[in-house]
């Protein structure tokens, strides 16, 4: 079944092709258009359920291996590139044969040897050559889908979440002029965004990088009309650029590297690769530099992220769909599917922990102070990514997606539950003008609750289970050194999701009904589209319950979100390890990410970048040779030194693996728990307090509700300066160009000038002193010699005559003389 | 003037009466059944000379063209000449010289009756014959 995983990317662009082509020509009606959209989709994920089923579950499972669709054998070429030549990462490659031959030499020095000897150690030397020999390879990329455990984990989420969401859009859009145009981009993006998770190669990948981040320009500036929804497109676009650029790099380091861009091919070469420690800059950190920035771009990290709270001008499907569940993890999907290179390099593992943790807290403690429900759910979003970056840093990748995951489920939900409010509330964001919601959209807030208490980490709710997990991962990382800061960070930034997101609960659904005394000063420009709720009836606007098609998808999704973390259920709850086989997503991910350690895939499933086994490949030479005795509990930290660590500290207290997770998991829920109780305490018990603190903590307040003045900043130092190049090459240009332009034109009128001059009085002059002299002098003596008598001209004729005889016979005539005359004298 | 005269003239007359004092008769008509070439081309020349010097000097057009018909009686003679010297010589098929003359002679019969149709058409519109009044040429 997994061998038809082409057609999922292909049914939304053409139910996209359908709507975007012919929607509008045939005055398509909104449920054929919605039909469309939502079939392709779910045809889609029904097509997603079989595959990965078949893949991993299925009678024919061949999981962990890798399945590419060209390896049935058809040609999938797309760029028949020509000859690479490797112009990065010679030395490393010389490296890794350095080191081969070194192991052989070992493995032989090894069997040679007594007991004893191996007991002792031995040394060996090892003749360090620099071969760095001029390696080319062709560089042929094709078109194919690859299926693996990352891969099916995306596609199930892509097509699940995005379903529900193209249903409760269907709702949403109702009665919107451009209803086709919202499909058509929207299944647009879809096929982007499968593109990008399931292509085998990192230029696949990067079409749909680019692909999802059109749809997003399009989306988000969909209501164009709108000034601030054309200029959140624009942002959005132009901050993407930036991150893009560094994707663009870091592929061309990919292709200069090991002149391929196919993943498995990539992967293999790159997993023999030497490590790089912190503060060693080799190919690869810069690769994972490279891939990092564009991460950042797409992913919202700081400081890259201000085009994700804007972006919240589009509808709110939208950002439901690209803005929370599924685009911007794509970042985090490159991150996973490159965590070879990641991981290669220590420097850029601390990067990310720190990037993410920083993002975390920062965008959380704006969502504190903001008012529109949309924004709050943005920052809320960022400071989402960041713990996601975060799990990554510290190199719980399969974390990392495991959060991806449940985030997309709690994260729609509450969006989509924000899209029901906003469309109850005939579109009104501004959570001051809400309030006491619970009584008259009940369906809404009961699912509303289900993501709050996932995304304040609750058990047994989804998030609780990834949260928790990532601070566990960074509380006992020994990937990186600064695993304790960054555990302390994510903690604060988790007490203040906890806030914020009580807030939202208590300022959206709790409270007194703030709608009823504000009619007022309603603000007229909130009324976009929907011009069916404006009948002079709605005066005093009461807000309704959203139809079926808007909360059945949130239904679905609140289920998601409760039970959804179980497929990842903390080790600490089940004996210290990852119960449940494939079924536990940790054991899912496990064959795709590298293992520093063993220099192999999997911790548990030891397999190559093809996710072959090792039975079936050569076992490497350090797990089979190098150890002797029985492998220990704990492997060697992967880069060495590793530093202060909080879990083993902790450990060293309490004695025990086990209950050192349960203190940390007790930690987070007492955070959780904490966070939770204030916001209460703040917006429930005594409404009076928040004016009295933000009047307390005025410059933190300001800062926070400003956003930090990141924009402020970017308009400063980037579009201020900007445009003030862009004024300089206009002056330039005005100034330097044009002066030249006039100038030369100017010099060619004097010239011209000149030249006319020289004409008229020199040229002229002489002609017409020629013509003068001729008229004035000679004149006389040719009209004198045209008497007009014939007889004068018989008369030249005659002297020329005598003329011409004496030139030719003169001398005749003279002899003939002289001989008479010297007869006749 | 006169010494070049008499130098080109004494010749000629010193040719006439070389032979005087020889049988006289007997002489001439040997003269004449042999006549020496030069002389007639002397002839010849010199009424080419008076024909031209007419044609330049006079203004009577009628006695330019009695002047143009000696021109051409002066070539007549000087063919005949040739054609009998020839003949003297041997080449006794060299009559074309003789067979010109009379051509000649033919062409200036036409030329002259064409010439006096345009003196009368000159005369009529003009009333003139004077060449030096007719200088239309000179527009």
């Amino acid at each position: 079944m997994y061998r038809y995983i082409w057609l999922v990317p292909l049914l939304p662009l053409a139910g996209a092709a359908i709507n975007g082509l012919l929607g509008r020509k045939l005055r398509f009606s909104e449920r054929l258009i919605g039909g469309i959209a939502v079939g392709s989709i779910a045809l889609a994920f029904l097509i997603t359920l079989a595959s990965v089923y078949s893949y991993a579950f299925g009678s024919g499972a061949i999981w962990p291996n890798v399945y590419v669709t060209s390896q049935d054998g058809a040609s999938y070429s797309w760029i028949p590139g020509g000859a690479v030549r490797f112009t990065q990462g010679g030395s490393a490659r010389s490296m890794v044969a350095v080191q081969e031959s070194a192991r052989e030499e070992w493995a032989k020095r090894l069997a040679e040897m007594t007991p004893e000897e191996r007991l002792r150690g031995g040394t060996i030397s090892v003749l360090r050559g620099h071969n760095e020999e001029e390696r080319a390879s062709v560089l042929d990329v094709e078109w194919s889908y690859q299926l693996d455990a990352l891969s099916s984990i995306f596609m199930l989420v892509v097509t699940g979440v995005g379903l529900c969401i193209f249903v409760f859009a269907t709702g949403y859009m109702h009665g919107d002029p451009g209803f086709y145009r919202f499909f058509a981009y929207m299944g647009l993006f879809m096929f982007s965004m499968l593109v990008l998770v399931m292509g085998s190669n990192f230029l696949m990948m990067f079409v749909g990088w680019e692909g999802v981040g059109l749809c997003s320009y399009l989306l988000i500036g969909y209501y164009f009309d709108r000034p601030e929804a054309a200029n959140a497109s624009r942002k959005a676009f132009i901050t993407n650029r930036v991150g893009d650029f560094g994707f663009a790099l870091a592929i061309f380091g990919v292709i200069a590297t090991f002149g391929t861009t196919q993943y498995t091919d990539v992967f293999g070469q790159a997993a023999n690769f030497p490590l790089e420690p912190l503060g060693n800059w080799g190919i690869l950190s810069w690769i994972a530099l490279g891939l990092f920035v564009g991460a950042c771009g797409k992913s919202a990290q700081l400081p890259l992220h201000v085009w994700l709270p804007d972006a919240m001008a589009g509808p709110t499907p939208v950002s439901a769909l690209i803005h929370a569940a599924t685009m911007v993890t794509a970042g985090l999907y490159m991150l996973t599917r490159t965590n070879v290179i990641f991981q290669h390099s220590q420097t850029m593992m601390t990067v990310v922990a720190v990037v993410g943790a920083a993002t975390a807290l920062f965008a959380a403690t704006i969502g504190i102070t903001q008012n529109d429900i949309k924004k709050v759910l943005a920052y809320s979003t960022v400071s989402q990514l960041g713990f996601m970056f975060m799990a990554c840093g510290v190199g719980a990748f399969a974390i990392g997606i495991f959060h991806v995951m449940t985030h997309a489920f709690f994260k729609a939900l509450m969006f989509l539950g924000a899209g029901s409010v906003i469309h109850g509330m005939h579109h009104e964001q501004d959570m001051r003008r809400m309030g006491g919601l619970r009584k008259y959209m009940p369906y809404t807030y009961l699912t509303f609750l289900a993501g709050w208490l996932a995304i304040c980490g609750i058990i047994p709710f989804s998030g609780f289970w990834s949260k928790d997990e990532i601070l566990w991962s960074a509380a006992s990382t020994r990937y990186v050194p600064v695993g304790w800061i960054v555990w302390i960070v994510g903690t604060i930034a988790a007490t203040c999701t906890a806030f914020y997101m009580t807030r939202l609960m208590a300022m959206t659904f709790w409270g007194k009904e703030r709608f009823l005394d504000n009619q007022h000063d309603h603000a007229p420009g909130h009324e976009v589209h929907g011009a069916d709720h404006e009948t002079p009836t709605h005066h005093v606007h009461i807000p309704h319950e959203s139809p079926p098609s808007m909360w059945v998808p949130l239904a679905v999704l609140a289920v998601l979100a409760t039970i959804g973390g179980f497929v990842g259920i903390s080790p600490a709850f089940t004996g210290g390890h990852h119960v449940g086989g494939r079924m536990n997503i940790v054991n899912f991910l496990d064959p795709i990410i590298w293992n520093p350690t063993t220099r192999f895939f999997g911790t548990h499933e030891v397999v190559d970048s093809f996710g072959r086994r090792p039975e079936l490949v050569e076992r490497h030479a350090t797990t089979s040779v190098l150890t002797t005795e029985p492998v220990h509990a704990e492997p060697p930290p992967p880069y060495g030194h590793e530093g202060f660590n909080l879990a083993h500290t902790v450990e060293s207290v309490v004695h025990k693996h086990w209950l050192t997770e349960v203190v940390f998991i007790i930690i987070s829920l007492l955070v959780a728990g904490l966070g939770m109780a204030l916001g209460w305490l703040f917006y429930v018990k005594k409404p009076g307090l928040p004016d009295i603190w933000a009047a307390r903590l005025r410059p933190l307040y300001q800062a926070s509700y400003n956003k930090y003045w990141v924009d402020e900043f970017f308009g400063w130092a980037v579009t201020r300066r900007t445009m003030d190049a862009a004024r300089a090459v206009f002056a330039f240009d005005s100034k330097v160009i044009d002066g030249a332009v006039n100038g030369s034109a100017g010099l060619t009128r004097l010239a011209s000038r000149v030249t006319g001059f020289t004409d008229r009085y020199f040229v002229d002059g002489l002609v017409n002193a020629i013509a003068a002299f001729v008229m004035r002098l000679m004149s006389p003596l040719f009209r004198a010699a045209q008497t007009g008598f014939t007889q004068n001209y018989a008369l030249v004729m005659v002297l020329g005559l005598v003329l011409a005889v004496i030139l030719f016979f003169g001398a005749d005539i003279t002899t003939a003389f002289k001989a008479m005359f010297a007869t006749w004298f | 003037m006169l010494l070049l005269i008499f130098k080109i003239f004494t010749p000629v007359l010193g040719l006439l009466f070389q032979e005087q004092s020889q049988g006289r008769m007997a002489l001439v008509w040997e003269k004449a059944q042999h006549p020496d070439l030069s002389k007639f081309l002397i002839i010849g020349a010199l009424l080419f000379i008076i024909g031209v010097a007419g044609v330049l000097t006079r203004r009577n057009i009628i006695v330019i063209f009695m002047s143009i018909e000696l021109i051409l009686n002066a070539a007549n003679l000087n063919f005949i000449a040739m054609s009998r010297y020839l003949q003297e010589t041997g080449n006794m098929n060299a009559v074309a010289g003789q067979i010109f003359a009379v051509f000649v002679i033919v062409v200036a019969a036409a030329e002259a009756a064409i010439g006096l149709g345009i003196v009368i058409a000159l005369y009529r519109n003009k009333e003139t014959i004077w060449v030096d009044e007719i200088d239309i040429l000179k527009w």
